[in-house]
């Protein structure tokens, strides 16, 4: 973990933060929300910030933490600079993404959850991205690929990291 | 008063509309790529084709058809476009108000569309999602004015009771019923909340929904706290849906603004006020106890019920939770009365259900179906069937909760009741169509696996027994299994759902217990001893 000197207090970051929590008039049941917009500024909820949160709301860090880790969406850790999101609902399983994956564990040595030693890469399991339709589905910096074969599938992904920088 | 600058908004669009001879409507839904792009060209070619006066380009929501997408209608001649890519712009541009484009042209008689009955995705593709104006062209918030000016609370409460409808969130528990329970119930304020976490893996009605016609649920959950008397709302919405919270906030300011929303809600006496709420990813916060302590700002841990939410909910207080598409319902219900949502479907299972049509047919997208229609229908119509030389196993429907039933049961109609039957269940409406290639095994091996990873932990039962049916299935993936394995996972199966303290663990083993009775014969050619051989074909 990097250490951390921000003062969060300071902070542009942190007046936006403090906006959510006051549309909600500081009460405990904004922390959701807060955690939300936190994420969304930083990309993962860092621990000081945290701290500020539990501080600000009056709550105990201890919630604030174990609200954090409960839910899927929030990652305590940074993410890396581009993000490959691979669907493993029910309809992409059956339509082959149980394959990719196992193929960017080889090829990538990633498996979901981790992000690539240099920071390049975090990967990414969707329960369901909703576009079922299309299964099988991935998302590459957010950008929605569906209906391709096994192959085709790790073209796209192949060329997408060749080409982003 | 307010009806006055409601029809005059209505007169004005219609008058707007009208003056362009051709519309060009764009499906914008998740499940056609690159639709603004293709929106983009459009708006090009019109400009480069100097016809700015005559064709006007909308877009719209899903159009159901999600596997031919990106899909573009022509209006009025109703011609249907598949696989549109920006390129085929200038081409469609040109050839308005001349022959079609046969390249491009989806039968207009595609069974797709024509065998489905369609109510809550009536205006679907049909209108932009985002555009008060549009919606109240196509009959929008007159189920509402009709329900202020001249219903009371017990007259819709009877007309929900009348109609029979249930709720579409899984239960299938009667809607009319539980509002009835809320509005009896002592203690104030009351809340409403419409549980849009769609949390089943393969299922997308609700996100549709909500991304297509935001507004019809807006109206049909301000027609609820009308009936209930709730006053404050909350929509529990999955934040890996941004598209659909972009376009709710957006509805819901317009609404506040026309006074659909908010205090003296069209001049009546109504207050009512809606707020977004994010999940963030726990399959177990869809589940409605779960849910309210989201919402307060917890983890979502599930408590026992009674007391149910309709008595103690939201911070203590008389709560109304319903799904999505049961809130869509409403206006229609309300426009035509009870008993038009009471002749559709079968005596149980009154009115249309929408389902997620996907896996290996044909046609994947969204349909909207009467209940009682049968499954074959559904996969052999409407889904065109299997997908070039494969052959139909199974329909699994209900998700993690649910079951699959074999391709021999395929004349069963689709009813809480029927389905129910062969161990199944309804559910949000996922069906998903399996062929020959997929294991039964691998797949109940996949549910369970998500089960686990998404059980809550606080009961016993569930946290421990999951990963242990979970284990015992890799036994059988890997052929390692013995004849105890079975007795073991049955055991496990019947233990779980009876044990356990919500409907997450007490249906988690379904899709194995029903995989267990119409594939046997798949578990038992997986156990290694030759025990298996002497067992007979169930
Ligand atoms: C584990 C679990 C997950 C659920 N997920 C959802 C969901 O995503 N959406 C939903 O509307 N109901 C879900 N439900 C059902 C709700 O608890 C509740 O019954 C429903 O929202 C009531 O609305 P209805 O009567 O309109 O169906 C879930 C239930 C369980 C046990
Ligand atoms: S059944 Fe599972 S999800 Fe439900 S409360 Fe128990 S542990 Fe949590
Ligand atoms: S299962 Fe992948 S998008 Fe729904
Ligand atoms: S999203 Fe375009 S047809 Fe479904």
């Amino acid at each position: 973990m990097p250490t951390v000197t921000r003062q969060p207090i300071d902070d542009r970051r942190w007046q936006r933060i403090v906006q959510t929590m006051q549309r909600h008039n500081n009460r405990p049941d904004a922390l959701i929300e807060t955690l939300h917009t936190v994420q969304d500024i930083y990309g993962y909820l860092d621990s000081t910030i945290l701290s500020a949160v539990a501080n600000h709301l009056k709550i105990p860090p201890a919630r604030v933490f174990g609200v954090a880790t409960f839910y899927n969406h929030f990652s305590l850790k940074p993410k890396g600079d581009h993000t490959l999101v691979i669907c493993t609902g029910t309809a992409c399983h059956v339509k082959g993404n149980d394959q990719v994956l196992a193929w960017m564990h080889e090829h990538h040595h990633l498996a979901p959850g981790e992000t690539s030693a240099d920071n390049r890469l975090s990967l990414v399991e969707a329960r369901c991205v909703g576009a079922c339709a299309l299964a099988p589905v991935i998302l590459c910096d957010g950008v929605l690929t569906g209906r391709k074969t096994f192959e085709e599938t790790t073209m796209v992904i192949e060329e997408w990291l060749g080409n982003a920088s | 008063m307010h009806r006055e600058k409601i029809d005059r908004i209505i007169t004005e669009h219609r008058q707007f509309l009208d003056q362009f001879n051709h519309h060009v409507f764009v499906c914008s839904g998740l499940g056609c790529p690159r639709n603004d792009e293709i929106r983009r060209a459009l708006e090009r070619a019109v400009q480069t084709q100097h016809l700015q006066d005559a064709v006007l380009i909308r877009k719209v929501g899903c159009m159901g058809l999600c596997s031919a997408g990106p899909l573009v209608l022509i209006q009025p001649q109703e011609l249907m476009y598949q696989g549109v890519q920006p390129e085929d712009a200038e081409e469609i541009i040109a050839s308005l108000g001349k022959s079609p484009i046969q390249r491009l042209l989806l039968p207009a008689d595609l069974a797709f569309f024509t065998r489905q009955h369609k109510n809550v995705l009536r205006l679907s593709g049909r209108i932009d999602p985002e555009s008060l104006p549009d919606y109240l062209v196509a009959g929008g918030y007159q189920a509402l004015l009709k329900t202020l000016a001249t219903l009371q609370p017990p007259d819709i409460l009877r007309s929900i009771q009348d109609s029979g409808l249930r709720g579409r969130g899984g239960a299938g528990y009667p809607t009319g019923l539980k509002w009835a329970t809320v509005a009896k119930a002592q203690g104030s304020p009351k809340y409403l909340i419409c549980n849009a976490d769609e949390g089943d893996p393969g299922a997308f009605m609700d996100r549709s929904l909500l991304e297509s016609t935001p507004h019809a649920i807006l109206e049909g959950m301000i027609m609820a706290a009308y009936a209930v008397g709730a006053s404050q709302g909350f929509i529990y919405i999955r934040a890996e849906y941004p598209l659909a919270v972009q376009r709710l906030k957006r509805v819901i300011r317009d609404a506040e603004q026309n006074n659909l929303l908010g205090h003296s809600i069209c001049g009546s006496n109504l207050n009512f006020h809606i707020q977004i709420r994010l999940g963030a990813g726990a399959f177990v916060c869809g589940e409605e106890t779960a849910l309210i302590r989201s919402i307060e700002g917890k983890r979502g841990l599930p408590r026992p019920r009674p007391p149910y939410p309709a008595e103690k909910g939201l911070w203590g207080c008389p709560t109304l939770i319903n799904n999505v598409e049961t809130y869509a319902n409403i206006p229609p219900l309300i426009t035509h009365g009870p008993e038009w949502c009471a002749n559709l479907g079968t005596d149980k299972s009154r009115g249309t259900k929408v389902f997620a049509l996907t896996g290996r047919v044909r046609h994947t997208g969204l349909i909207e179906v009467p209940m009682g229609m049968r499954l074959r229908e559904i996969v052999d119509d409407i889904g065109g069937g299997l997908t070039e030389g494969h052959t139909l196993k199974a329909v699994q429907t209900g998700g993690p909760s649910g079951g699959c039933i074999p391709a021999a049961l395929l004349d069963t109609p689709v009813s809480y009741e029927s389905l129910n039957e062969l161990g199944s269940i309804m559910g949000s409406g996922g069906m998903i169509v399996i062929d020959e290639t997929s294991s039964m095994v691998d797949i109940v091996t996949y549910f369970m696996a998500f089960c686990r990873d998404e059980s809550c932990g606080k009961c016993t039962p569930c946290r421990v027994g999951t990963a242990q049916i979970h284990n015992l299935l890799i036994k059988f993936q890997n052929h390692r299994a013995t004849m105890a394995d079975l007795e073991m996972l049955e055991w496990l199966c019947d233990l779980l759902k009876n044990t356990s303290l919500c409907g997450l663990g007490q249906s988690a083993p379904n899709p194995v217990l029903s995989a267990l009775r119409f594939f046997r014969r798949e578990f038992l050619d997986c156990i290694a001893t030759e025990q298996a051989h002497e067992e007979v074909k169930p």
